[in-house]
């Protein structure tokens, strides 16, 4: 096994849907909050408070002891200029890093290109999910997208071990590089042979872990485990992803009951992944990053709230400087964006510049497409 | 070996739909190549789905704004429309003039414009470019409806020559210059949308197109050497008597149905593989007035259509890889409930319908492929392939019982070739195949025992087909 562990990882957690922020980082000490929220505010004496503005969502308790240990940073204000109302080109946006057109490559893409530009570590970037996110996106740059570790393979169809294990030896002699069959053909094949590898890699990931430490049985919670499963497998991985249920954080309605589910699971959730990756000391190189592709309209909408602009975004980790990044955005009417939202005053790319420069150690610029006055929390 | 009449009419049927089951390939085979391309040229003369009964089942699909029923209405339609080659011509032209989902935002906008071009994408191009010009999705993607007399967008302007109908350039030529992008995009000013209602919070309604006469720029102007006072309308007639729009065409129908060419953004200073073809159809589209189906006769009518050297010279689309495998094994051929998840199965292929990556569209051929799509696509086709209660399976075993009480290895394989294509894998790739079925000796299916021995091999022998290089390829 390759030691690598002193290399920088990313992991990334993104809360698909678009989370309230207002009752995520609940701004207690102004009287807006209630005003704008006659359905769904949260009650001054059920808020976790942080400081004397702000306070976390009842539900996020397990994330109180990073913040305690200053281990939890918080961005407030997060987003882009025009921002888009629409999570599929709001997330787009995210992940290409491009506002103003339309991309089709990631800023993840693009790192995993620059951590390993000859694709030596079929590994060095995983989605955990189906379907690649298009923040891992990029010609010539393999991620593996893993549904699920515990059966992630080829030919997975196939019944009895003895006879898939027969057939994938099958497959890898199929495969084998052989020349003269034609670009395309020898390009499949290639391809066949990295998938191949990197699922017989991963496949021992689960064999090779033991913790003390036992997950949700939800898919936030199993995928998480499943990427610190990958990180303590010492496979050379340098970024991270998954998505929580598609859409989850889209509280329309009932928002707060559903809500406080969510953030429970994922607050739990990211105790559970820092406290599995300590008892195998393996945190010290790890940046949890969470964020959502916009925030919520000020003003509920009787059960629940619609989509907004300005959001919330967090990083755990041991470097992380704990404390609060950015302003709250005004809540005052005459400060609001056009249709009673939240302005953005922290570009997200502003994050993303701290993370890539003084996290993983690359230069930031060709990555997020230009310089941002960076957000110093590490 | 297999017979060229059933291998003709399954490239066809593979390449002018979305592929079919044995029986159906035997029975079109019989008719005759010359009947099934005539058929498939004339799809109002077959039946089409029934409707009323789709949306009687699933009264959720019916002008839902979900994007995930839009997909799922469509990939049901693409696996039982009779009416195949009018369906493949509306993935053709959603392939072309891309709009998404990401910024349309609404299902059931994308829903009607995929209806567009089913109904009018094998009629004439000019009707099918004015009704793309009037769409009111399309002029909200490419943001036409910022667009104004006083402050340009060239967006549309732009796209409608580049990638909509003119292309870059031909013949190491450029079409069109800076100039000819603003005289077109000035010409479409006021080619707008009706102001909709806001959509929250009681949903949304549809959009309609509207012109606006007091935000068009009526002054003169000068598109492709040709000076008036243009409306929309007249740069469509001068873009269609463009012989550069009936090379773009003409290539991306023979990218589409004949063979992969090299990416669209390379075609002005790369030849065309087979100019006299192109050139045939060139000269259709022109003697019949810009008719789509009369490009798409001469292309199915040709030798080099019908010859084997087109034959798996594609990369299977992922709309394809889902859609043609749940054919061939007889899934999904009625109503049913679980066509959902099938309709996500593309999207995790890297092809996430009714939302292309940009409006460029997706890059085709050979960069469907990489390791993760690659994992999604041989899954995804081996385990239904191995599934040997599904019917068409089933009907495949059959036929390959009914080819003697006892198959050698190599007949085996050989059989299981034929039927899942007949699909041509290379030496090294047969014989990998026949070493893995001599493990287990010759296949008798004599005893009940014997015959389910024959049927869980057969089954895994389709699951190893699906698997290869060669099946990535149509």
């Amino acid at each position: 096994m390759v030691s690598t562990q002193k290399d920088p990882v990313l992991a990334i957690l993104s809360l698909s849907g678009g989370n309230d922020g207002l009752n995520t980082i609940i701004p207690r000490s102004n009287g807006l909050y209630r005003d704008f929220r006659p359905s769904l505010s949260i009650a001054e004496d059920q808020i976790i408070p942080i400081n004397d503005d702000f306070g976390l969502h009842p539900a996020m308790g397990p994330l109180k002891k990073f913040w305690d240990e200053g281990k939890l940073a918080i961005f407030l204000g997060m987003g882009y200029p025009n921002s888009s109302y629409s999570h599929f080109r709001s997330m787009d946006i995210w992940h290409t890093c491009e506002p103003d057109t339309q991309g089709n490559e990631g800023w993840l893409g693009r790192v995993i290109k620059d951590l390993d530009p000859t694709s030596e570590n079929v590994l060095t970037g995983v989605n955990f999910g189906r379907g690649l996110p298009r923040a891992l996106a990029k010609d010539g740059v393999p991620v593996a997208s893993v549904g699920d570790l515990e059966t992630y393979g080829l030919l997975t169809g196939i019944d009895g071990e003895s006879q898939r294990s027969e057939a994938l030896d099958v497959f890898g002699r199929m495969y084998s590089p052989a020349i003269g069959r034609g670009a395309v053909m020898d390009y499949i094949r290639n391809t066949g042979t990295d998938a191949l590898k990197g699922a017989d890699i991963l496949a021992t990931a689960p064999q090779k872990y033991s913790s003390s430490v036992e997950y949700s049985n939800t898919a936030v919670g199993g995928y998480m485990k499943n990427i610190a499963q990958t990180h303590l497998a010492g496979f050379g991985t340098r970024v991270l992803y998954t998505t929580s249920p598609y859409n989850s954080f889209d509280t329309h309605a009932n928002q707060a009951a559903l809500h406080s589910g969510l953030w429970a699971d994922v607050s739990s959730t990211v105790e559970n992944f820092m406290a599995d990756l300590r008892e195998h000391q393996a945190s010290d190189n790890v940046l949890l990053f969470m964020f959502s592709e916009f925030g919520r309209r000020i003003t509920d909408n009787g059960s629940g709230t619609d989509h907004g602009s300005a959001g919330i975004a967090f990083a755990v980790g041991e470097g992380v400087k704990g404390g609060i990044y950015g302003e709250y955005p005004s809540l005052a009417a005459n400060e609001q964006e056009e249709g009673g939202n939240l302005k953005y005053g922290q570009d997200f790319r502003s994050v993303y510049t701290c993370i890539l420069e003084d996290h993983m150690g690359l230069d930031a610029k060709p990555i997020v497409g230009g310089s941002f006055e960076k957000t110093k929390f590490l | 070996m297999a017979d060229e009449n059933i291998a003709l009419m399954a490239h066809l049927l593979r390449r002018s739909g979305f592929g079919a089951s044995r029986n159906e390939i035997e029975a079109k085979a019989a008719q005759g190549y010359q009947a099934t391309v005539d058929d498939l040229l004339a799809p109002e003369s077959q039946e089409n789905i029934e409707e009323d009964l789709l949306f009687r089942y699933n009264p959720s699909y019916w002008q839902s704004a979900a994007i995930e029923n839009n997909v799922q209405a469509w990939l049901y339609t693409m696996i039982n429309t009779p009416r195949q080659l009018q369906e493949k011509m509306s993935l053709f032209w959603h392939m072309i003039f891309c709009a998404g989902h990401s910024k349309i935002d609404s299902g059931y906008e994308m829903g009607r414009m995929i209806g567009m071009f089913r109904e009018h994408g094998m009629g004439n191009f000019r009707d099918l470019i004015y009704r793309l010009s009037t769409s009111p999705g399309m002029m909200y993607y490419l943001d036409n409806t910022e667009s104004h007399q006083a402050a340009l967008n060239e967006n549309y302007g732009r796209e409608l020559l580049e990638l909509f109908s003119l292309g870059a350039g031909k013949d190491e030529e450029l079409n069109y210059s800076e100039d000819d992008v603003k005289a077109c995009a000035r010409a479409f000013t006021g080619w707008n949308n009706a102001p909709a209602y806001p959509p929250f919070p009681y949903g949304r309604s549809p959009w309609e197109f509207r012109f606006d006469p007091a935000d068009h720029d009526d002054g003169e102007k000068t598109f492709l050497g040709e000076t008036g006072a243009w409306n929309g309308d007249d740069i469509l007639d001068i873009i269609c008597k463009q012989p550069a729009t009936a090379r773009f065409l003409a290539r991306h129908l023979y990218n589409y149905f004949v063979a992969d060419d090299v990416q669209i953004p390379a075609w002005r200073l790369t030849p065309p593989q087979d100019l006299d073809l192109i050139q045939k159809m060139e000269k259709a589209y022109f003697d019949s007035a810009y008719d789509i189906t009369e490009m798409l006769r001469v292309l199915f009518n040709s030798e080099k259509f019908k010859s084997e050297s087109v034959r798996f010279a594609k990369v299977k689309s992922p709309a394809e890889v889902v859609a043609g495998t749940l054919r061939m094994v007889e899934e999904h051929r009625e109503i049913k409930l679980g066509l959902f998840q099938h309709s996500q199965e593309p999207k995790y292929m890297g092809m996430d319908l009714m939302n292309p990556p940009t409006v460029e569209g997706w890059h085709t051929g050979r960069e469907w492929i990489d390791s993760g799509t690659l994992v999604e696509r041989i899954n995804y086709a081996s385990e239904l392939l191995g599934n040997t209660d599904l019917p068409g399976v089933k009907g495949l075993i059959d036929r390959l019982m009914s080819r003697g009480d006892s198959l050698s290895p190599e007949t085996f394989v050989d059989g299981c070739l034929d039927l899942i294509g007949p699909i041509t894998v290379d030496d090294g790739t047969r014989s990998e195949l026949v070493a893995h079925a001599q493990k287990s000796g010759d296949l008798r299916h004599g005893s009940s025992s014997e015959q389910s021995e024959f049927t869980r091999r057969t089954g895994e022998m389709f699951q190893m087909i699906a698997s290869t290089a060669e099946f990535q390829f149509e």
